[in-house]
């Protein structure tokens, strides 16, 4: 590993400042991103700011009923607080399948919002990938690309991104605050991610030395029957091949109000627009879901390996819908 | 509420101190016991353990967390110490696969996984060890499901699953009874 510099802070300013000054700093909170990425020389810090003692920890409800997550609070807490578990359960769920129990009481969700892809050209560190050098090319367009994205694609880059919490988050309208130079912002997070078009090396606006700082849930509403579904090669400790966060609202058999966000198959975590839109008024069917679902996909662009993507989130997709309409997971 | 998110709060200020990157004396807290140690910030908390303390209880085996023989408890939460910073230890409680031991007497799920045979080789054992006992304070060994779930970042190439799962559920139901 690269040599390393080291300080802890205690505010987040401090934490700022001095990840703002140095071109080569970055800050640490879980490091199960961070110092695999180090090791594997694919992250070149000269400097770790560890902002693991800043006041960042807390899960509160919010006024009018949402949840504010701090950006320190641990996966593993966060899924098991009663405000998340009971009612955004699709949230609760999608942290629990993510990693293991040794990375959940590690990671931040912050760090986790931060992630980056696993796609094994970004992670080798010497194939050509526009995402780590721009301008190299992108080496799974035709080479191993079963595990890439069919959604949000560009010719420079087919990365998913990993996260499973991401994409509940994307579901419910979550809210990203951040605190950088140029004072504090608070970002939609769907406009937290962005496609990668042909600069995929830049992945979410914050600009150097800008922190997340907490990451605010609406009021749950629809999310009170969320479900969250995951799809992968093996039962546990895997990443997405396809997963679904979904909800939806039924009255006399019919929907009206529908959400669906997938991962696996973008290139961000992919709030299923098309498929809401498609939702709204139609009876309560798997056919209807069947017919939203074909409707998000049809915006497909698979490659060599992951054609299979495509009918895989659309039963995914009917699947998430139909224990939502049920009852959601409890 | 908990966390103050207005611009006077990220204004507040102090110098911080940039340590490394060579090596500097770093003060551990292993199983009760105060270290200080030369590491240079790059050093993991299992390479302090095992290359500077002599604690080789922690196994390494892929390095890249995604074993889990190297766990650990920081702050009695199991992690896995291939991805955590030794100098980011500092002031925080590290226990170790040496620290369960009382008094000479083993730990009871050390005594279930010889009295089930929960290995074979042994290399993952440590790592399995320290999982399994935070599975229980944690709440989440109650049913099979939530065993196999909650030890799955516990690899073992010799599959000896069954008798890891026994010797969970042995401690698990010995501690229950009044």
């Amino acid at each position: 590993m690269r040599p390393l510099g080291y300080a802890r802070v205690s505010t987040v300013a401090e934490a700022v400042e001095i990840v703002a000054t140095d071109p080569a700093g970055a800050f640490l909170a879980g490091g199960t991103t961070e110092i695999d990425l180090v090791r594997l020389g694919v992250a070149r810090p000269d400097l770790l700011v560890d902002i693991n003692d800043l006041p960042l920890h807390d899960i509160d409800d919010l006024p009018g009923g949402g949840v504010r997550i701090g950006a320190l609070a641990r996966m593993s807490e966060v899924a098991r607080t009663p405000a998340i578990a009971g009612r955004y359960p699709g949230v609760a769920q999608a942290l629990l399948l993510g990693a293991s129990q040794q990375l959940r009481n590690m990671a931040s969700m912050g760090g986790n919002l931060c992630q980056r892809t696993r796609c094994a050209y970004f992670r080798d560190g010497v194939s050509p990938c526009n995402k780590r050098e721009p301008g190299t090319g992108c080496s799974a367009l035709d080479g191993l690309n079963r595990g890439h994205a069919i959604l949000g694609t560009s010719e420079h880059c087919v990365a998913t991104h990993p996260s499973d919490v991401a994409v509940a988050l994307v579901a419910f309208d979550a809210v990203v605050h951040t605190a950088g130079p140029g004072g504090v912002r608070r970002i939609p997070i769907d406009d937290f991610y962005l496609m990668p078009g042909d600069t995929p090396d830049r992945e979410n606006p914050l600009r150097h030395g800008e922190l997340i700082t907490a990451i605010d849930l609406p009021p749950a509403g629809i999310a009170e029957r969320s479900v969250y579904l995951k799809f992968r090669d093996r039962q546990s400790y895997e990443f997405a091949l396809v997963s679904v966060c979904a909800a939806v609202r039924v009255e006399d058999g019919i929907v009206t109000e529908a959400r669906v966000a997938l991962g696996g198959v973008g290139t961000k975590p992919w709030r299923a627009r098309l498929a809401e839109q498609h939702l709204l008024g139609v009876p309560a069917t798997a056919e209807s879901y069947a017919a939203a679902a074909a409707y998000e996909l049809s915006a497909a662009v698979p490659r060599r390996h992951n054609a299979f993507k495509v009918e895989l989130a659309q039963r995914a997709i009917v699947r998430g819908l139909t224990q939502a309409a049920r009852g959601g997971m409890r | 509420m908990g966390i103050d998110l207005t611009a006077e709060a990220a204004s507040r200020h102090q110098a911080p101190t940039v340590r490394g990157p060579s090596e500097e004396p770093v003060v551990l807290t292993i199983n009760g016991t105060h270290h200080t140690v030369g590491l240079e910030p790059r050093v993991s908390l299992l390479d302090a353990l095992r290359d500077r303390l002599g604690l080789t209880g922690s196994k390494k085996g892929c390095d890249q967390g995604t074993c889990g023989a190297c766990t650990v408890w920081v702050d009695g939460r199991r992690v896995l110490a291939c991805l955590t910073l030794a100098i980011a230890c500092e002031g925080r409680q590290v226990t170790t696969i040496e620290g369960l031991a009382a008094d000479g007497e083993p730990h009871p799920m050390q005594r279930a996984f010889v009295e089930h045979d929960a290995f074979q080789c042994g290399y993952c054992t440590p790592g399995q060890i320290m999982s399994a006992i935070a599975l229980i304070e944690e709440g989440n060994a109650e049913t099979d499901e939530d065993i196999a779930e909650f030890m799955s970042g516990n690899i073992c190439r010799c599959a000896a699953y069954p008798g890891i799962r026994q010797a969970i559920k042995d401690v698990r139901d010995a501690r229950e009874r009044p």
